[in-house]
């Protein structure tokens, strides 16, 4: 089996599974979710780590900080923001 | 056992906290440790990520993340709840950005890859990223106001975005080399501009009610680019991590259009906002029964039971606030104060609750629209701020544009208070029957004041 389609496989499985998760998430929460998951989607990165890091030419190194800037906005801000919305969600 | 298997297996951990994170997100109890969760996952990719790759020069590495991570954070501090869909709008569009950056640089550097699953990958990577990326900066200059909420639209654009999509298409398997060998990396500057525009087009003709949709819908895609980014540099986590977003955004979609009960097609395709077929001189022509604030607070100050319904209203007025000392004094007086939340009731999914959180109301007390329709009719009093087609009766006449639409039934109250400026009609352009009910008293101001007021009748009550 390719890789391409070991690939598949294992989105189809995540997005499945990701959606059993997901659709128990009460309708109060669903901006932290939706925020979380966002910064969840920083997880590009790791792909931008990886073009920066192995970068030779100036282009790629460019494309690549630029990609780790707005991934770890991504990341940072989407975490701590999340963090900042639950820690509201009081039971009184 | 080598560094390769242990850093695998890490990416394996990851994958899987991401998801446990996730799952904990299901109570309000247990959402916080869930989200710390999910960051302490994204740190172990991030460091099996370090640790894997071998890394030429540090300085760029870390001063993005230095960059990123102070604007992120101070941005997450500033932010008023209110402006939680831009936020997230822009954060879409950085997620979105980072994936396309990542497919392109991939592609710059092998650009005769042709057509072959790597190839396949980085232009699907470049085009879904760069669709999220300028379509979720339109987002948050419709959410912002720089640009105007209301839909754009210009003779045979759904035709023009067409052709347009089938051009990009086309222009991709010419950058693969499908139709012989034209120069690929010129074509590929081509194929990153025209995803660019698709963005724009496809976001500029949605109007600013279905933005919930709009930014639920980004969401997904920037997961989906980010997994496009993993079968790029052939990643497993950024696959899982971005499979789930993806679900996440499109599970968000769908409860957004089954709250405004359009299909994401025309929500997407439709310029829904406007006001055909509707006579607006007759709206607010009819005679209404008014009540001032001492009126209103000794309709709620004396019954069992009341349950609020906030608008979007509220949250512009920044009333959030006053409306819980409202309900705080009326629980002192032994009332039972409950609120009940359309699904579309703020900009994003879930927006009315954060507002009411944090101003410090229980989590328990909110109700959304299958859990509290049935309790309507038992209720002595409604009061709605700032809300106008979530409550509106024509709902249930197959004739109205908006027929179908899930609608609190406030109708079947003993009394309804209805908190707004004026008889204007909502985003759906249509005039709302019940604030000409005879049960119906209106109470109009600006919601930051007339709050004020009733706080102070309420506590004069005797």
């Amino acid at each position: 089996m390719g890789e391409l389609m070991i690939g598949l496989y294992v989105f189809v499985l995540a997005a499945l599974a990701g959606r059993e998760v997901i659709t128990k998430v009460p309708p109060t929460l669903h901006t932290p979710l939706m925020s979380g998951a966002n910064a969840i989607s920083g997880i590009a990165i790791v792909g931008a780590i990886v073009v920066a890091g192995r970068a030779e030419g100036t282009t790629q190194m460019v494309l690549g900080v630029a990609a780790i800037t707005m991934a770890t906005v991504n990341v940072i801000g989407g975490f701590m923001v999340t963090d900042r919305m639950l820690s509201m969600f009081r039971k009184r | 056992m080598n560094a390769d298997i242990l850093v695998e297996l890490t990416y394996l951990l990851s994958a899987i906290l991401f998801v446990v994170g996730l799952k904990r997100l299901q109570s309000p109890a247990t959402a916080r440790g869930g989200n710390a969760l999910a960051s302490f996952a994204m740190l172990l990719a991030i460091i099996a990520t370090l640790v894997d790759t071998d890394i030429l020069g540090w300085t760029g590495i870390l001063g993005g993340v230095a960059l990123g991570g102070i604007i992120g954070g101070i941005a997450a501090r500033k932010v008023e709840m209110t402006s939680m869909p831009e936020m997230v709008g822009i954060f879409n569009a950085f997620g979105g950005g980072a994936s396309a950056l990542v497919a392109v640089a991939e592609f710059l550097n092998s650009p005769t890859v042709g057509m072959s699953t790597a190839g396949v990958s980085m232009l699907l990577g470049t085009v879904i990223g760069g669709v999220t990326f300028t379509g979720s900066f339109v987002a948050f200059a419709k959410l912002k106001g720089l640009i105007t909420g209301n839909p754009i639209t210009f003779p045979g654009q759904n035709a023009t975005n067409g052709v347009l999509v089938l051009g990009t298409l086309a222009l991709g398997a010419m950058t693969l080399g499908v139709f012989g060998g034209q120069d690929p990396a010129t074509l590929f500057y081509i194929f990153c501009g025209l995803s660019l525009l698709l963005g724009v087009l496809m976001v500029i003709p949605i109007g600013g009610a279905d933005m919930p949709v709009v930014i639920s819908l980004l969401n997904s895609y920037s997961g989906l680019a980010a997994s496009a980014a993993g079968f790029v540099i052939g990643n497993m986590v950024l696959i899982i991590a971005g499979a789930l977003v993806g679900a996440s955004g499109l599970i968000l979609t769908q409860l957004m259009c089954k709250g405004m009960n359009r299909s994401l097609a025309n929500v997407v395709f439709g310029g829904f906002g406007g006001t055909a077929g509707v006579d607006r001189a007759q709206i607010g022509k009819r005679p209404v029964m008014r009540a001032d604030a001492e009126a209103v607070a000794a309709e709620l100050g004396y019954v069992n039971s009341v349950v609020v319904v906030p608008g979007y209203g509220l949250a512009v007025a920044q009333a959030q606030h006053e409306l819980r000392k409202v309900g705080d004094l009326l629980e002192e007086r032994g009332v039972d104060v409950k609120y009940a939340i359309h699904p579309v009731a703020g900009r994003m999914p879930g927006h009315m609750n954060v507002l009411l959180a944090e101003a410090d109301v229980s989590y328990e007390k909110l109700y959304d629209l299958d859990e509290i329709n049935d309790d309507f009719a038992k209720t002595d009093a409604v009061l709605i701020v700032g809300a106008n087609d979530v409550v509106n009766p024509a709902a249930r006449d197959p004739q109205s544009v908006i027929a179908g639409m899930p609608i609190l039934d406030v109708d079947k109250a003993r009394r309804v208070i209805v908190m707004k400026r004026s008889l204007s009609p909502g985003f759906a352009g249509i005039d709302n029957d019940l604030f000409y009910s005879d049960k119906t008293l209106m109470f109009f101001g600006d919601a930051k004041n007339s709050m004020s007021d009733l706080v102070r009748e309420v506590r004069e009550l005797a």
